[in-house]
């Protein structure tokens, strides 16, 4: 059978494919993705739809009434919209680089043929992403307790004061991203791995030949060949932070001071906790569009020459 | 090179690294000695990996006020049982985990197939409608899914579904990565194989089942590894949807018990402990496809 396949692909070509099938068998292709397009019409594009209606809606007393873009205006005058936003910025802006950095050291370090232990120490660093997100998220609010919790205690160790790690704005957002980075750095370097590995080894004899210096071929080849993969990588990331609610939810419940709130997790308040649909939609679009944003961004990015 | 080969080959004499090692630069010793930070850091990272594990096992082990005291425990205690009984007692933890893995076992079935039925049908056939199809693919990959929260709310409210398994499958069981997965795996199919099957008089479906799900086994272990895991991990819309404790899954049931007034560490950390569990025996069985399905095709395997 292997071998069927693998001579059949090689013999195989898009275009003959495509002619060959394209006459006969219009309704049998309809037949396999009915069950996705049901599923989508349902449960995506009517909600999706009726989420935007909600959001031009305030309801009050079971009573919906047309307020046109009000739900919008309120966005913008509303101090805790513009501090999930900042907290997700702030996020963004430390831990993105962070990991992804701290992940592309790793995967190159971890590219590198001399290396002993290498797939051990692959496997110990990809680890944390094994966890699930609750879970982790749980083991860290314990560790980081202010009386007593492992993490100060091992701090006491080389003499550090006790630290107020989910109490106080700055360093519950620290605590945040550092809980963060833990669980995804390894998944970031095991893509930067797959990408580092996909540079043909010429390239590197080659600068080598040329007399590059290690740094060199790190900055002139290892870099612009990961672009790609980099580009993935941040972009992902940025969209997970942009759209963060287990951790802090979990953590620090978007305290103290709503210094951990980000917009997802004020979603949910204002939907779920306060039952304001209408401005909860509202909120909702406002993530699609930067979402959206951020979506063209990457595709422009990754279709300039570098 | 695949992502599958940058984790989990574990056989150090294929050496899958590719960067290769400059040839004849100095001795054995002065190589060592700039080497030697390199060793450094990784220990490092691999020691601050895997602590928190570490700490999730002592932990689990102890009883709560030995979580807090000085010094902290090192080695495993003998409290186990005593939190497991307490866990169960507290939030009824066997059902959780019985909840947990109901959910995700049948949301996985269910969303696989969804998935490798449409995949196929966009890489292999042409219809009406197709492109579109896969333009509403790629739309729903970018678009948040918070923004369908409410409406699914209300939608699962309307049909007095709150507090059902179903409320929590079916709204997610077309899972866009899936499909957009499936179909990019399914266009390198050798379209060969499927007309011969053709020729030989088998129908659609039976050219279907026998001829294309047999080779396209690895890329559908991925696919059924990732969607266990999102599904096992899935917070938001469980915790808007379950709400007595026999119906909870492992997230929302950790979450309930953090919010307790007295808050049971060490069950807590148990409780953490079998919530990663399956996917620590997924990831040791099914490493490879652990791998390329948790990347859910972000690099190409």
């Amino acid at each position: 059978m292997a071998t069927t396949a693998t001579a059949a692909r090689a013999a195989a070509k898009p275009a003959t494919r495509r002619r060959a099938l394209g006459r006969r068998l219009q309704r049998p292709g309809a037949w396999f993705v009915l069950p996705a397009v049901a599923l989508l019409i349902v449960f995506f594009t009517y909600p999706l739809l009726s989420s935007l209606w909600q959001s031009f809606f305030a309801t009050s007393g079971g009573v919906s009434t047309w307020v046109g873009l009000e739900q919008y205006a309120r966005l913008f005058k509303d101090p805790l919209v513009g501090k999930s936003l900042l907290n997700a910025g702030i996020i963004l802006v430390i831990q993105v680089p962070l990991m992804i950095g701290l992940a592309l050291g790793l995967a190159y370090l971890l590219n590198q043929s001399w290396l002993r232990f290498r797939s051990g120490f692959r496997l110990f660093t990809f680890l944390p992403a094994v966890t699930t997100l609750v879970a982790y998220a749980v083991v860290f609010r314990v560790m980081l307790a202010t009386d007593g919790g492992a993490v100060n205690q091992l701090l006491a160790f080389v003499g550090v004061a006790p630290i107020d790690w989910l109490n106080n704005e700055w360093w519950a957002r620290i605590a945040l991203i550092g809980a963060i980075t833990w669980r995804w750095t390894g998944y970031n370097m095991v893509i930067i791995l797959a990408g580092l590995q996909s540079i043909p080894a010429e390239l590197y004899e080659a600068a080598r030949i040329d007399g590059a210096g290690r740094w060199q071929i790190f900055t002139k080849i290892v870099i612009p060949q990961l672009r790609p993969v980099l580009i993935f990588t941040t972009v992902t990331s940025t969209i997970g932070a942009l759209q963060l609610f287990d951790e802090n939810f979990i953590l620090t419940e978007g305290g103290p001071n709503d210094a951990t709130l980000t917009p997802v997790l004020y979603l949910y308040k204002v939907g779920f906790r306060q039952f304001d649909f209408g401005y909860a939609s509202a909120i909702a679009w406002l993530l699609v569009v930067i979402t959206a944003i951020i979506a063209i961004v990457q595709f422009r990015l990754m279709r300039e020459k570098p | 090179m695949t992502a599958t080969s940058a984790l989990a080959s574990v056989n150090p004499a294929t050496s899958d690294a590719r960067e290769p090692a400059p040839a004849g630069r100095g001795p054995a010793l002065q190589r060592g000695i700039l080497r030697s930070p390199v060793y450094l850091a990784l220990a490092i990272a691999s020691v601050i990996s895997i602590l928190p594990f570490a700490w999730m096992v002592i932990a689990s082990t102890h009883q709560t006020s030995d979580l807090f005291g000085t010094p902290l425990p090192m080695l495993p205690g003998g409290e186990l049982w005593e939190n497991l009984a307490r866990l169960q007692e507290s939030v009824n933890f066997s059902r959780v985990m019985f909840n947990s893995l109901a959910i995700a076992v049948v949301y996985t079935v269910f969303s696989s197939i969804v998935s490798i039925m449409c995949g196929y049908g966009l890489a292999t056939y042409r219809f009406r409608g197709r492109g579109v199809l896969l333009g509403v693919v790629l739309v729903t990959m970018m678009i948040p899914m918070q923004v369908l929260l409410v409406p699914l709310f209300q939608m699962m409210a309307s049909v007095g579904w709150i507090d059902t398994y179903q409320a929590v499958i079916l709204p997610f069981l077309a899972n866009a990565f899936g499909i957009f997965l499936m179909r990019q795996g399914f266009l390198d199919f050798p379209v060969s194989l499927i007309e011969a099957a053709r020729i030989d008089g088998a129908n659609e479906l039976r050219t279907f089942y026998r001829i294309v799900l047999p080779v396209a086994r690895p890329q559908i272990a991925a696919l059924v590894i990732y969607t266990f895991i999102s599904q096992w991990n899935a917070f938001i819309w469980p915790l808007l949807m379950l709400n007595t404790e026999d119906q909870y899954t492992v997230p929302v049931a950790l979450n309930t018990m953090i919010g307790m007034s007295r808050v049971d560490y060490s069950g807590l950390m148990l409780g953490s402990l079998l919530a990663t569990l399956p996917l620590m025996l997924l990831f040791l069985v099914f490493q490879k496809q652990f791998v390329s399905g948790l990347l859910g095709g972000a690099v190409k395997g």
